[in-house]
């Protein structure tokens, strides 16, 4: 038997002259192929008696495990290096923009009322809608302020026809929902928000002619002024993320409840006015056959840009309705 | 209501500060919407008088003056000031600041004026902040003393407070009026004015019959005779008419006015010599016509009530007197009015002709009856004393004056209500402050309120007064104890956030435009001949209630493109406003915009305008994938790029390019695509329900057929779904081809064709059939042919 232990060193600087996988595989056929060295040898065992063959036979697999292993290096080295070359050849600038569709935004007045709108639901409150164009009974009367009332002339209403106004307020949804309760014979405890558009004429730096209000409603068996106080200052609080924040009342006069009272918010060491709240009035209790014996309620309506300016700090409330994509951006 | 602050202290005089007393008073709901002082915060300004004037030697326009500013330690103190005033004169007194005072930009030193020494300055009422112009000195009148402090003299440490009164608080519309609820605030007494009821000097006297005794419950009247109709109104009248922004106009005009003010009674004065016969308050007969004050002609109605003589109406009750009965100069007798008219007799009245009188104001909201004579008295004394002349008897009817019912104030309501607990005593203690007599038996107080209250009558009334007196700033903010009960949530039903968030989440931006819009925007592009008109709009592009959204958002696309935006994708959620014979109805709507590049501009993305199909995805997206497209027109839509879109057989919406004669119309340089949906039907969405998962594996294969070019793809796929091909279970297309290799008038639609069967993975022959049967129905239906 020749010696074989020359493959070793041999096959190691064949493989590694080798730069591809086509040259190595060529190089792997000198000693491993059919016709190989190792093959070779492997094919001359027979040859031997039957006293020699063991020995020789693992000499050849020694030389062949060397030379399997060199070549499975060489292999991976050459697979590495082509990948290596790959990834270069793929590499990107990361810092270039990223390719996409414009991002959208939702308005001030919107992302405002969401934000009313899942405080209030976290403790129970529903929403509720009605119609903008109103009829003159349940923008009114209903709600205590019958014709010729002065209250009336506080509203600046636009009308539509003789019995039909643009809601001065959404105070009327108070009424549509405790109508349509009753009707499904649903009793209180009702508590909902009413958000929406309401209208005013009156037009300038401080007053647009179409703006929005959050009604708030609870009527319960036990329900108090100092409830009301409690619930507003809560959800100012959580509104504004400030636990600092303190509500005051101020008497005032809705005809559609009492007490009554306007709502200011302590800020920056001063007070602001945020909206105008009470005790359901009896007359509206009566109005939707509430036995208002047996239950109170409160109500409350809150402007929304003035929320939405306060808590973005915008100066201005015409930017609301300009729908300038500079200002709106700016709410993503 | 605005008046002057030491007017008030006349009547109640707390020992608290002007800024105090404005924040006690809004905080018992008489909210103070100002606070003003009559003059800047000047000093050493003093009466001074011209005793010498001669011309300056080296200016024209300038004389050197000697100025008499008082006496000290006796005698006369003389000081020497230049002054360029055209009015200024020997004897003229004027104010005069010495040298220290400040005005508002001046500080007084004593200087050489043109080489002449000066020290002192003569001031105008505009030097002085006193008024906005002043074309020379500020002449004082003669018998004002020099010397004297300016600040006194015109009594100009005095603020000017103007309320905000709610409509309730009628009694709050006289200086009388604040003052007792001063008084019910701080504690402090009020005074009424001292005066003595005059002495009858004349026998004259005016009939007087009431026909309208429910609205004119008490009537009085008196002749006054021989009185100076041209006296001059005392300068401290004319200054607290003034700080309640009342012109002076006449004597007897102002003191009808100031007693208004005071005790918040309207009064009217009549020329005696004027008046024909007997005067009669009744109501307004058809036709009957009226000369009022400022000089129109006004026609009654028969719920009009009047004063009237022989001669038909004279005045217009509780609201304005007629022009040719009124006080002039040449009068020199009166007959002067104090009546109590209901609130409901006068409410509307003024309104109806578009007036607002202080009378009327007050009248329709309610005037004590209590006061009516005394006010009449106090006039008169002011009269006489002012004006001269003799009064007569006064003639007086008083018929069924309102009752003050009694009112139950249960103290375990007012508790309740509050939810605060108010010691009992203490509830006493504040109506009596309140003026309100009360029994209390039981934890049950029965009150009776003052004439001069007509907002108390009932429960809620009361507990309201004794919160407000006792402090709202006292009622603790609580938070209410309640049952938790879950709401209800519909998983099938989304709220308009999901409308935000899809089209947010596609790069749309929200805007909000008013529901109110210019009419040619209905007119010409929605194709509504008949909107819905405001009958007082606040301006004529916003006259009319919208029907759909797209003209609010073509607005804002171009105010936006006038900015130098150069894309836009816009939405809106919001109300249409349509005319039904049931009447108004209103629908909540979502519609979009698109205009210009499909994206913003950015590195390696082909520039690519937007088109049909871009916008149609995102009508997709809102219903579910559901909704189906006809080709139909739309006033506003580019005829051959318009779909109605319809969800589940019903229309529910539009989308499409706008019309290039619109595009035009707004200056549109590129194209423009917009839809509108209906937003409740897309908020319906259906709740999953699990189809077994196969366990094989889908086979595709895919066909290409030549149909007629102008063939909807959307029929071909309608009928894929109706025949419902065993096995088939998705066909979609995934190209279409025109041009060469394919007849003209025809396309090639390729299709990519997913077999399934659920239990067992498809030979080809079952697969091979599938699509035999749907090339086969594709033949029948469409005249389609296998491409080769």
């Amino acid at each position: 038997m020749a010696n074989l232990e020359h493959l070793i060193s041999e096959s190691l600087s064949d493989f590694n002259a080798c730069a591809d996988m086509p040259a190595l595989e060529n190089a792997k056929a000198k000693y491993l192929g059919k016709t190989g060295a190792l093959t070779e040898a492997l094919k001359g065992l027979g040859k031997l008696s039957n006293e020699e063959r063991p020995a020789a036979g693992a000499v050849i697999n020694v030389v062949k495990q060397a030379v399997e292993a060199a070549l499975n290096a060489r292999r991976e080295a050459i697979l590495n290096a082509e990948q290596a070359k790959q990834l270069a050849a793929e590499s990107l600038d990361v810092t270039l923009p990223a390719r996409a569709q414009s991002t959208g935004g939702l308005h001030p007045v919107t992302l405002t009322l969401q934000r009313i709108e899942q405080l209030f639901h976290s403790i129970g409150f529903d929403v509720a809608t009605g119609p903008e164009i109103e009829t003159d009974f349940y923008n009114f009367t209903a709600l205590n302020i019958p014709e010729n009332h002065p209250a009336r002339a506080m509203h600046d209403t636009f009308y539509v026809d003789e019995n039909n106004v643009l809601r001065t307020h959404t105070s009327p949804v108070q009424i549509h929902y405790m109508e349509n309760a009753l009707k499904q014979n649903q009793s209180p405890p009702l508590k909902i928000i009413a958000p929406g558009r309401v209208y005013r004429v009156d037009s300038d730096a401080t007053h647009s002619p179409m703006f929005h209000q959050v009604e708030g409603l609870w009527v319960d068996e036990d329900i108090s002024f100092a409830n009301l106080k409690g619930v507003v200052q809560d959800f100012l609080q959580k509104f504004f993320e400030r636990d600092d924040l303190t509500v005051r009342f101020r008497p005032s006069f809705f005809p559609f409840t009492e007490p009554s009272a306007e709502m200011d918010m302590s800020w920056n060491g001063g007070w602001l006015e945020i909206g105008g709240c009470g005790m359901v009035h009896p007359e509206v209790f009566k109005h939707v056959n509430i036995d208002s014996e047996k239950y109170r309620g409160f109500a409350f309506g809150l402007g929304v840009e003035r929320l939405a300016m306060l808590r973005y700090g915008v100066n201005d409330l015409r930017h609301f309705f300009n729908n300038d994509l500079r200002f709106l951006s700016q709410f993503k | 209501m605005q008046f002057s602050e030491n007017w008030l202290r006349q009547f109640v005089n707390p020992a608290i500060s002007s800024e105090d007393l404005s924040h006690a008073l809004t905080m018992a709901g008489l909210e103070v919407e100002e606070m003003i002082p009559v003059a800047p915060a000047f000093e050493h300004i003093v009466i001074g008088e011209i005793v010498e004037a001669v011309k300056h030697p080296d200016a024209d326009r300038l004389q050197v003056c000697k100025v008499n500013i008082g006496k000290e330690n006796g005698v006369n103190k003389i000081l020497q000031i230049v002054c360029g005033a055209s009015n200024a004169r020997v004897g003229l007194k004027a104010p005069c600041a010495l040298v220290g005072a400040e005005l508002p930009g001046i500080s007084i030193k004593a200087a050489k004026v043109r080489g002449v020494e000066s020290f002192g300055m003569m001031c105008s009422a505009k030097e002085l902040g006193l008024a906005a112009e002043a074309t020379g000195l500020l002449e004082l009148p003669n018998d004002a003393q020099a010397g004297l402090d300016i600040r006194e003299y015109l009594d100009l440490n005095d603020h000017l407070f103007t309320l905000k009164l709610t409509p309730n608080r009628a009694d709050c519309l006289s200086i009388l009026g604040i003052a007792r609820d001063v008084a019910a605030i701080t504690g402090a007494p009020v005074k009424l004015p001292a005066f003595d009821v005059v002495k009858i000097e004349s026998t004259k006297t005016q009939a007087v019959s009431v026909h309208a005794k429910e609205a004119c419950p008490a009537y009085y009247g008196r002749v006054i005779e021989s009185v100076n109709a041209q006296a001059k109104t005392p300068d401290w009248m004319v200054r607290s008419l003034e700080r309640s922004g009342i012109r002076s106009i006449s004597a007897i005009v102002d003191i009808t006015n100031y007693v208004l003010l005071e005790f918040g009674q309207p009064m009217h004065a009549f020329d005696l010599a004027q008046l024909n016969g007997e005067v009669n308050v009744r109501f307004a007969s058809k036709n009957e016509q009226i000369k009022l004050l400022n000089d129109t002609q006004v026609k009654l109605t028969s719920d009009d009530l009047v004063i009237a003589d022989n001669s038909g109406a004279i005045a217009f009750a509780g609201v304005m007197g007629g022009e040719p009965t009124s006080v002039t100069d040449a009068t020199t007798a009166i007959f002067l009015e104090s009546a109590f008219f209901t609130p409901d007799a006068i409410a509307g009245k003024a309104r109806r002709l578009g007036l607002s009188t202080d009378s009327s104001y007050r009248f329709e909201r309610g005037v004590d009856f209590g006061n009516t004579k005394l006010a009449l008295e106090r006039a008169t004394a002011l009269i006489l004393n002012i004006c001269g002349g003799q009064a007569g008897e006064i003639t007086e009817i008083v018929n069924q004056l309102p009752e003050r019912a009694s009112v139950k104030l249960r103290y375990s309501r007012l508790c309740s209500v509050l939810g605060i607990s108010i010691p009992k005593q203490t509830v006493g203690t504040l109506l009596t402050q309140l003026g309100f007599e009360f029994t209390e038996n039981d934890d049950i107080f029965v009150v009776k309120s003052p004439t001069y209250r007509f907002d108390i009558a009932r429960e809620e009334d009361l507990i309201e007064e004794i919160a407000r007196l006792h402090g709202y700033d006292k009622i603790p903010a609580i938070k209410p104890t309640a049952s938790l009960n879950m709401l209800d949530a519909p998983e099938a039903l989304l709220n308009n956030a999901w409308l935000h968030d899809t089209l947010q989440a596609q790069g749309y931006q929200e805007i909000i435009t008013y529901s109110f819009v210019d009419e040619s925007w209905e007119r010409d592009l929605l194709g509504n001949a008949n909107p819905i008109k405001l009958k007082n709009p606040i301006a004529s592009q916003m006259s009319v209630m919208r029907s759909g959204l797209w003209g609010g958002l073509l607005d804002t696309l171009t105010y936006n493109l006038n900015r130098k935006q150069e894309r836009a994708m816009l939405f809106e959620v919001g109300s249409s406003y349509h005319q039904t014979p049931q009447g108004f109805t209103e629908q909540a709507r979502v519609a979009g915009l698109f205009y210009g590049a499909f994206q913003p501009e950015q590195w390696g993305v082909a520039a690519k305008e937007v088109d049909f199909y871009d916008v149609k995805a995102t009508v997709d997206s809102l219903t579910h994938g559901k909704a189906e497209y006809r080709a139909e027109a739309h006033n506003a839509l580019h005829p051959g790029q318009s779909a109605r879109v319809y969800l589940n057989g019903n229309a529910i919406g539009w989308l499409g390019k706008l019309h290039p004669k619109w595009q035009q119309h707004y200056s549109l340089a590129k194209n423009t695509f917009l839809f509108e949906l209906e937003a409740s039907p897309l908020l319906q969405k259906s709740i999953a329900h699990y189809a077994e998962v196969p366990k094989t594996l889908a086979t595709r294969r895919d066909l290409a057929v030549i149909v007629d070019a102008d063939l909807p793809v959307q029929h071909l796929f309608d009928a894929i779904i109706k025949a419902n091909i065993p096995l088939v279970t998705q066909v979609q297309l995934f190209d279409i081809y025109q041009g060469k290799g394919i007849p003209e008038n025809k396309k090639s639609l390729a299709l990519s064709v997913l077999m399934q069967d659920t239990h067992k993975t498809l030979v080809d022959i079952e697969a091979e059939a599938a699509m035999a049967k749907l090339l086969q129905l594709l033949e029948n239906q469409f005249a389609a042919s296998l491409r080769n």
